[in-house]
């Protein structure tokens, strides 16, 4: 493919884009997207948030799953960066902790993909972080 | 913190929970002067003289959640070792500005890093934040505008993770053009 250096390679890419939304909103409602929340406070950003949020960026879509992925701060499990926190529809979230780029692929594939629970989940009496 | 990225990242998450809608953020390399400048700008909700005076003190946090807050020590204490200097202002209600300069030769100036992935991932986790980014050394300057990017886009959200993709792709394109 080639590279996206330009405002004009942007666009090209937004039409691709614009025509699989177009397909997807017919099939299916807008709120049916699963939310991915990566911590980016101090502690997860030295222990490689980035290249986990990278990786979920980089292959959601190559692997079907329709979501959203977003930053979120500092949850206290500074011990178990990187974490990251994912709500499925109508779900409750779950927290998983040390989510590597090896982890994340876990995630996809098992949790994500198949509804698989995963090892790594972090168990809390939880409340959502702005 | 490894590299220059990871504390662009992390000084920009200050201004994301402090409300700004707007994080500019430089980067300018200088061999001449021998300096890396970073400067992050919001116009967040800033914060009080007394608040200011103890953000540098490692055991001071405003969350909740931990009793540390490193982000703002560590970059000083990464700067200030290179023999460069950090400084950072604050005005309630009107935003603060960060910013950090690196000697360039120093042995303890950490890489860059990946500053067009750190950008981008900013800029599609934070639709509704205008982020300013401007890449200066001694071959141009590039300036990756979430402004002009969001126009370019019409209606196809930014935070698309394709869009977020190719966000990477292209800001990473432009900076290693100019290293």
């Amino acid at each position: 493919m080639e590279k996206i250096k330009s405002l004009s390679d942007l666009k090209r890419i937004k039409e691709q884009v614009r025509e699989k939304l177009d397909l997807r909103e017919k099939s299916e409602q807008a709120d049916r997207l699963v939310q991915i929340k990566v911590a980016m406070g101090t502690c997860g950003i030295a222990s490689g948030s980035k290249e986990t949020m990278s990786y979920f960026i980089d292959h959601l879509a190559e692997n079907g799953v329709n979501a959203i992925v977003t930053q979120t701060g500092c949850m206290g499990y500074c011990y178990a960066e990187p974490t990251v926190e994912i709500t499925k529809p109508g779900r409750e979230p779950i927290v998983f902790g040390r989510v590597t780029p090896e982890k994340a692929a876990e995630i996809i594939e098992k949790y994500l993909k198949n509804d698989e629970l995963v090892e790594g989940i972090i168990p809390a009496n939880y409340q959502s972080i702005q | 913190m490894q590299d220059i990225a990871a504390h662009v990242m992390d000084i920009a998450q200050n201004s994301v929970r402090a409300g700004a809608t707007r994080i500019e953020i430089e980067y300018r390399e200088s061999r001449k002067e021998d300096s890396l400048t970073v400067v992050v700008r919001d116009n967040g909700r800033g914060m009080t003289a007394e608040t200011l005076a103890r953000v540098t003190d490692p055991f001071f946090t405003s969350r909740t959640t931990r009793k540390v807050g490193l982000g703002i020590p560590l970059l000083k204490q990464n700067a200030e070792r290179t023999g460069g200097s950090f400084a950072i202002e604050s005005r309630e209600g009107e935003g603060t500005t960060v910013r950090a300069v690196f000697r360039l030769s120093d042995w303890d100036t950490p890489p860059a890093g990946d500053l067009g992935g750190t950008v981008a991932l900013l800029a599609a986790a934070n639709p509704g934040i205008d982020v300013v980014y401007r890449h200066e050394t001694g071959r141009g300057a590039y300036v990756f505008d979430t402004r002009e990017i969001r126009e370019a886009l019409g209606d196809v959200p930014i935070n698309n993770p394709e869009i977020a993709a190719a966000l990477e792709e292209m800001a990473r394109e432009n900076i290693r053009d100019l290293s």
